[in-house]
């Protein structure tokens, strides 16, 4: 039987109209391709809107098509709506090819003439590849309903939550100590000033005391295999040194613990801490961790403090690391951020000026549980500034370090400016570049702030000294810095520094991102699969991002992704299988010579050496698709289900034109 | 004044990055020579070397192959197949006769739209240079037979 193809070419308004000529391109396919069986083709304004869906409908119906080719916009963007349209006329979806005249064509090239030659060019590629299309079934696989949520801070925990609450088994894995992540360091939150740990320790207790929450803290996600639905995840248990069961968090131990340790994770280098410790009095779980690089017995090998005082006989010195392994069918990672580091901005002295601080220093010093009671103060403890500067966009918004803005910053010193003034009654001096504060009752803050008195100048500052040049100088520092709203220069003497540092993804997203199989943006966050419209999703199935993980965001966007997550692996559970993309390989057994050459070719162990009939054979539900075996293969005994060699050689030939009657040379002598 | 010398390349794309780098390309409007046609596959470890040969055969003037950076490859390792095939492929070329040229192997991130346009823009340049590759006059294989009636061909 012929086949009969329609080729349907979108104008998407004048997206591609605008550089395409899309009437002469169907003309041209329905004239020049039709002894390959084009039989209509088709101009129209917005294929993808209902009226274009059923226009192809309707053409499968009346006029007996067998094959579809649209060229339009991305596959990845519209492949399943088409599909879907052909689907609804009987036609097997498979038997669609969606090309990309649109972002391939029309947006990337300004010379009409031979945009409308290529548009051509990949429609022809699209109409030979299409004649090689099989009618194919998607794959459906089971979900396994466990979720592994990776990273327990708020939006982590706010996942792990929703997902819990519906019923549905938890894996929340955390690499500190305890839950809580960046906000539990937090004293304030804007704009409302409500007090971090009072909203944030409820949730962390949820998650403690949930019955569906499994939480694994002081825990690294080691190894994932699987794709989704059936991920088989290795978590490495780092020895707490503490039996679980035993203990009950009285805190003797850290208390007759003999090693004081700086304490740069949670007090951010401001505090200190024992060597056994639990991170901050409101940690969850309340059990302890010896952190052996520090503990006298590990170094050194006598002390057991701990073991003579604990009342329980809970500490074990013998524990080691343990290597669990888990099923899950969905993965949420939720693995925030690090804090720029502010000393690869020297002229801004911190590190070198001891009254520079960073944002999370004055995190923990405001806090009443921080190692300053919540007093707002120099260096040496104990005197209160007079004056304080704060600089924002510190390593934001700036072409030496990070391009993009921070989105946190703006609000956060100006809580700042409010706590210092409310509790030292200094003078406070903002700089900053431009004030963001676009959210809701974000401004109102702003003008709250400045009411207070604080002063803003907007100018970036160019340094900190301790240099005095003027009176009255002397003994301070000075932040330098151009104020370009009056165009002068302007030194500003301060007794302290606050330097809101931006946000930067974390040290080794690189590794996390490898070992999900994710990737990550040029600046290191992990890539969405799409940034508007599918904000939480992975390009990798199974696979969601929350919170900063994806980008920076401030805590009530990240509870938002949080629960998005949630909401996209609840109805993956809900729905119970899901259907995947038919791309896979087979081996024909009669060509197959046994060469096994295809064998250590594929990550996923898909393929199997049957030593009786000394030939191979790949197991499709391991099998990924990625085609690598059908590509070595010397004998030509594997094929690939949606990209066949005969499918991508037609291809070629079709964007080469050599399938138009009359052949290439008569059409370039033509044009 | 002479007509200047239009290369048509091939590329090949990775469905997870380098295609993706062209969709972002476009959505940011990004602009680059019309020369090159792009080609979507699974992953650079499914370009089976036949494939740029058979390209190269059927008149185009160079191929470029993208693929994930190396450590980034969606199914693990396999572009570093790519690459240990790309390499061969190219010695092969050039004893050919071929310049190395005119087949390049590009590592493109989804992220990287703008460096996938400049490499394409800097490859039709050369290309370009290089002038046209004749290979079509060497004998183009005959286009192939209309698969209905090839299908029955193969044994069962």
């Amino acid at each position: 039987m012929a086949e009969r193809i329609g080729v349907y070419v979108c104008h998407c308004g004048s997206n591609i109209a605008g550089v395409v000529d899309v009437v002469q391109v169907a003309q041209w396919a329905a004239g020049r391709l039709k002894h390959r069986g084009v039989i209509i083709a088709r101009d129209y304004k917005f294929m993808c809107s209902s009226l274009g869906q059923e226009l192809i409908e309707q053409d499968i119906k009346e006029l007996g098509l067998t094959r579809v080719v649209v060229a339009a916009c991305s596959p990845h963007l519209h492949e399943q709506t088409f599909r879907n349209a052909c689907a609804r006329a009987g036609l097997n979806p498979y038997l669609c090819e969606l090309v990309s005249i649109r972002e391939q064509v029309s947006w990337v090239h300004t010379d009409k003439v031979a945009a409308t030659e290529k548009a051509k060019a990949v429609t022809s590629g699209g109409v030979e590849r299409v004649l090689w299309d099989e009618p194919l079934e998607p794959l459906r696989v089971p979900i396994h309903p466990a979720t592994l949520v990776v990273g327990g801070g708020i939006a982590g925990i706010q996942a792990a939550l929703e997902i819990a609450d519906g019923g549905h088994r938890v894996y929340l894995v955390e690499r500190e100590p305890s839950i809580g992540g960046h906000m539990a360091q937090f004293d304030k939150t804007f704009p409302t000033l409500d007090c971090a740990a009072c909203i944030l320790t409820p949730k962390m207790v949820s998650v403690g005391m949930h019955p569906n929450i499994t939480m694994m803290t002081w825990s690294e996600v080691e190894k994932v295999e699987g794709y989704v639905g059936n991920f088989t995840v290795t978590v490495r248990q780092k020895a707490r040194c503490v039996k679980t069961d035993l203990c009950t968090g009285c805190g003797v131990c850290e208390e007759k613990c003999p090693k004081k340790v700086v304490d740069n994770v949670f007090e951010a280098g401001l505090g200190y801490r024992k060597a056994i410790y639990t991170p901050f009095a409101q940690a969850v779980p309340k059990y302890p961790v010896i952190d052996r690089e520090n503990c006298t017995y590990f170094q050194k090998g006598t002390c057991k403090a701990c073991e003579k005082f604990c009342p329980t006989g809970a500490i074990d010195f013998s524990q080691q690391d343990e290597l669990i392994t888990l099923q899950v069918g969905n993965i949420v990672l939720a693995t925030g951020f690090d804090l720029f580091d502010s000393r690869r901005i020297p002229q801004y002295g911190y590190g070198r000026l001891a009254n520079v601080f960073t944002s999370l220093e004055f995190e923990r010093m405001c806090n009443a549980a921080g190692p300053t009671n919540g007093n707002v103060v120099l260096r040496d403890g104990l005197t209160a500034p007079k004056t304080v500067g704060i600089i924002h966009c510190v390593g934001s918004r700036d072409k030496n370090f990070n391009n993009y803005c921070s989105a946190i910053c703006c609000m956060q010193s100006l809580k700042f400016a409010h706590i210092v003034k409310e509790r030292t009654g200094a003078e406070v001096y903002n700089f900053y570049i431009d004030m963001r504060t676009a959210a809701k009752a974000y401004d109102e803050f702003d003008q709250r702030v400045r009411d207070e008195g604080t002063h803003v100048i907007r100018g970036r500052a160019a340094e900190v000294t301790d240099a005095a040049r003027m009176p009255g100088e002397e003994g301070k520092l000075i932040i330098q810095a151009e104020d370009t709203l009056i165009g002068r220069q302007r030194r500003i003497p301060v007794d302290m520094v606050l330097l809101a540092a931006g946000l930067e993804p974390r040290r080794d997203a690189k590794q996390t991102a490898q070992l999900f199989g994710l990737s990550c943006s040029a600046d290191g966050w992990f890539i969405e699969k799409h940034p508007k419209l599918d904000p939480v999703a992975t390009m990798t199935e199974g696979i969601f991002i929350a919170g900063c993980v994806q980008g920076p965001k401030d805590i009530p966007n990240s509870v938002v992704q949080g629960a998005a997550a949630a909401a996209r692996v609840q109805g993956r559970i809900q729905q119970k299988e899901i259907s995947l993309e038919p791309v896979r390989a087979s081996i024909n057994e009669h060509r197959c010579s046994g060469c096994r050459i295809c064998n250590n070719l594929c990550p996923f162990n898909a393929i199997l050496f049957h030593d009786d009939r000394m030939v191979s054979e790949i197991n499709p539900a391991l099998c990924q698709g990625c085609g690598t075996c059908v590509a070595a293969c010397p004998a030509g005994a594997i094929s690939g289900t949606v990209f066949s060699n005969e499918q991508i050689l037609a291809q070629i030939q079709g964007l080469l034109m050599l399938n138009l009657n009359g052949g290439r040379v008569e059409e370039l002598v033509a044009a | 004044m002479t007509e200047q010398f239009e290369p048509v390349i091939i590329g090949f794309t990775c469905n997870w990055c380098s295609y993706r780098a062209a969709d972002l390309a476009g959505t940011a409007r990004i602009k680059y020579p019309p020369n090159i046609r792009l080609i979507r596959l699974m992953c650079s470890g499914r370009l089976d070397p036949t494939f740029v040969l058979q390209a190269l055969a059927s008149g185009a003037d160079g191929v470029m192959i993208t693929g994930c950076h190396p450590g980034e490859c969606h199914y693990l390792e396999q572009n570093y197949k790519a690459m240990r095939r790309f390499l061969l492929l190219r010695r092969m070329l050039t004893q050919m006769g071929i310049e190395p040229q005119r087949v390049k192997l590009v590592w493109a991130s989804a992220a990287e739209g703008a460096r996938l346009a400049q490499e394409i823009t800097a490859m039709v340049e050369e290309v370009r240079a290089l002038g046209p590759l004749n290979w079509g006059k060497v004998e183009v294989p005959a286009f192939s037979p209309h698969p209905s009636s090839l299908k029955e061909e193969v044994p069962a």
